[in-house]
């Protein structure tokens, strides 16, 4: 059974009033996301790999030199799904109810965590993530360079940012800044995150 | 002293049609500019390592005070990288090495065209930010390597010769995913004039 890329949860023209044209979607998920499924069929066709689920290839091939191929399109197919999760059109903002608390509780307040992770998404030097996650009961932000993901490090994943530059070049060219202020203002898909965190 | 951003030594548009005038513009003016921001804050508060040039600084990383060295890798890398990348390249080339570097290349891989082609693929496996490089070897040998993000070959000992940016920002508005179309088509603006200066200097007895 070979892996799949699930559809898009909007239409691809959906975050154009938020700032994402259509156009990026058309290359981010159906050539960049989709390249990653194809390769990772190709890698793991006929060895013990191809009957694992994602989580599972991620896992077991971190760190693993041998393995770096494989562990690069899984977990670049798994972010990139989580990515799309993470976004909702009209998003944004402060979130509210526990996630509110929780938020409040581990970071000082909502502008400390938005701070914190438009920090950590503008400091990932090169290809990465920034990420929200839950290690162990406390909320953290962290960052991760080109493909490594918080399963790979024991973490729960509970939002993520793709700080490619494939992933603003588009809308935003080298504006980094700016995309990761559009995403926390108009995009963030806070019933995701809460859906995460209650998981 | 602080460094500097020079100015391209040709125009916007001069490597029309294979790199377009709006990547050139924003590549130079924005992402380069940064690089050379970035340094100078770094060290701001270094006036000892002000006067360093950028090759001494990523030859010599392991000196540099641990507070400033990861912004000083990355920038002064991408400083020097992208220094030598504008010199590397000239409008109306004949896309065909000249000189003792030519010689170099057909001996060490049997062909320009066999060359090229490991270039690409190697430049085309590179995941993630990076560089593709033909690199002087400390054995004076030369070999195809790669370096992450903005590290420079330097910093292990080897003599980068001439190297292609393979960061998205240096193809995806023309060449959005299609890294190797961008690296095919790069061949067409290689200045070889440069690639043999940076030869002759790294290996002044090296046969013409
Ligand atoms: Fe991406
Ligand atoms: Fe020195
Ligand atoms: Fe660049």
């Amino acid at each position: 059974m070979a892996f799949e890329q699930p559809p898009l949860p909007f239409a691809k023209d959906a975050l154009e009033p938020y700032g994402m044209k259509a156009e990026t979607f058309d290359y981010h998920y159906g050539k960049h996301h989709k390249a990653y499924v194809d390769n990772l069929n190709k890698l793991v066709e006929g060895t013990d790999l191809a009957n694992k689920s994602l989580e599972e290839v991620i896992k077991a091939t971190y760190k693993d030199s041998s393995k770096q191929g494989v562990f690069n399109n899984a977990a670049q197919v798994w972010n990139h799904t989580f990515f799309w999760n993470s976004l909702k059109p009209g998003g944004g903002g402060a979130p509210t109810g526990e996630l509110a608390e929780r938020i409040n509780k581990d970071f000082g307040s909502y502008d400390k965590f938005k701070e914190e992770f438009s920090n950590a998404a503008a400091t990932q030097f090169g290809s990465g993530w920034a990420w929200l996650v839950d290690d162990n009961g406390t909320l953290k932000v962290t960052k991760t360079p080109n493909a490594v993901n918080p399963i790979a490090e024991g973490q729960k994943p509970l939002l993520t940012l793709d700080v490619w530059e494939h992933a603003y070049y588009i809308d935003f060219r080298n504006a980094r800044p700016a995309f990761i202020a559009n995403f926390l203002d108009k995009l963030v898909n806070w019933d995701f995150v809460a859906a995460n965190l209650a998981a | 002293m602080a460094h500097r951003l020079a100015p391209l030594p040709y125009d916007y548009a001069a490597l029309e049609p294979f790199i377009d005038a709006q990547t050139m513009q924003l590549h130079h003016d924005k992402h380069h500019a940064a690089y050379v921001n970035n340094l100078n804050n770094a060290l701001a508060d270094y006036p000892d390592w002000q006067a360093h040039g950028v090759e001494d600084l990523v030859k010599n990383l392991e000196q540099v005070p641990e507070a400033i060295r990861a912004v000083v890798r990355n920038n002064a890398g991408g400083h020097l990288n992208h220094t030598m990348f504008w010199q590397s390249m000239a409008p109306s080339q004949t896309g065909e090495p000249t000189g003792a570097i030519a010689q170099a290349i057909a001996n060490t891989f049997g062909s320009f065209d066999a060359f090229k082609q490991q270039f690409n693929e190697v430049g085309t496996k590179l995941f993630g930010s990076g560089w593709v490089w033909l690199v002087l070897t400390r054995d004076r040998t030369l070999r195809i390597t790669t370096t992450p993000n903005q590290d420079s070959p330097l910093t292990q000992g080897e003599t980068p010769l001439l190297g292609n940016d393979v960061w998205e920002h240096a193809y995806y508005l023309k060449y959005q995913n299609r890294r190797l179309e961008y690296l095919s088509a790069w061949w067409n603006v290689v200045n070889w004039d440069e690639v043999n200066r940076r030869f002759q200097v790294a290996h002044p007895n090296a046969l013409a």
